[in-house]
């Protein structure tokens, strides 16, 4: 899945890295403590996080990850915003709960060995066909 | 180890907000260097690991780096409190951290097992009272 359609399912603001949206990504962790994070390595993923602070940054540094989804509308501020972005990090901020957030995302596919990212979702609230082929319907 | 290359980084016990600054540098280091991109994020996340340790329980201490041909060693030295039961540290899920340590996203009782996790030797000298000293080896011919 591409970090614009991380950024569409989740109605999220793209905070920096507008020019790394095409990139790929291949899974998600969603926590607030950073020693969870770190026990999991995974190749190019998004982390969620309900926590802000410069850690959450360098644990994605540390991680090879490039993209950071702080939920539930908090916003980071400026100095977090920048440190990501001097070293290649895409912010997004959604007002979603951790929770939704996550579960929205499976459903469209991010993660998922059991089935293609084009999945169909019977939870009805993420409509996966619409973030990821882009089928606007206003 | 005549040709090791050396780094040296302070270990701020101030400041949280500059924890993890070494290990970011020597990932940058380690690239430059054209180590493979596996073992580069073992030792990030084992040193990374070690610093935020030395700065939440043992405020600060020294963190160096030596490089050669065929080892990357890693040593961390706090003159902090010492770990009191090292057994029961290495287990996960086990953490004196406070609540407020907590709240910063630290605490788990993660970090030594992954420390042990991704380093191919991992030896832990510590003394109450003292300090402690954790050695990272990996070696780079596997
Ligand atoms: N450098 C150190 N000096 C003194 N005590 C330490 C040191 N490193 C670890 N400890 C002790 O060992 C315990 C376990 O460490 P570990 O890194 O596994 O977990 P944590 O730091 O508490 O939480 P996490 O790493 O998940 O954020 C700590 O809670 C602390 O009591
Ligand atoms: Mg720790």
């Amino acid at each position: 899945m591409k970090i614009s359609q991380v950024a569409e399912i989740l109605n999220a603001n793209v905070l920096t890295g507008e020019d790394m949206l095409d990139h790929e990504v291949h899974s998600a962790c969603g926590s607030d403590m950073m020693s969870d994070v770190l026990a999991f390595v995974k190749d190019q993923g998004v982390l969620l996080s309900g926590l802000i602070n410069v850690q959450v940054i360098r644990t994605l540094l540390m991680m090879d990850m490039n993209c950071v989804v702080f939920v539930r509308g908090k916003v980071p501020p400026a100095g977090i915003v920048d440190f990501a972005a001097e070293n290649g990090v895409v912010v997004l901020q959604t007002a979603l709960p951790m929770f939704e957030s996550c579960g929205r995302l499976y459903c469209a596919g991010l993660g998922r060995k059991d089935q293609p990212e084009e999945a169909a979702c019977e939870c009805g609230c993420c409509s996966p066909a619409e973030g990821l082929n882009g089928n606007d319907h206003e | 180890m005549s040709e090791a290359l050396h780094y040296h980084f302070d270990v701020d016990g101030a400041s949280f907000a500059n924890a993890g600054r070494a290990s970011v540098e020597t990932k940058k280091l380690l690239r430059q260097l054209g180590v493979s991109p596996e073992i580069i994020r073992s030792i990030s996340v084992a040193m990374y690991e070690g610093e935020i340790n030395m700065v939440i329980h043992a405020h600060g201490g020294d963190a160096d780096v030596y490089i050669t041909e065929d080892t990357i060693i890693i040593i961390l030295k706090d003159v902090g409190p010492g770990i009191r039961n090292v057994e029961e540290a290495m287990k996960e899920g086990f953490s004196t951290a406070p609540e407020n340590i907590r709240a910063l996203g630290f605490g788990a009782g993660m970090g030594l097992p992954n420390m042990k996790r991704y380093s191919d030797e991992m030896h832990i000298d510590t003394k109450v009272g003292v300090g402690t000293t954790i050695e990272l080896w990996y070696h780079l011919n596997k």
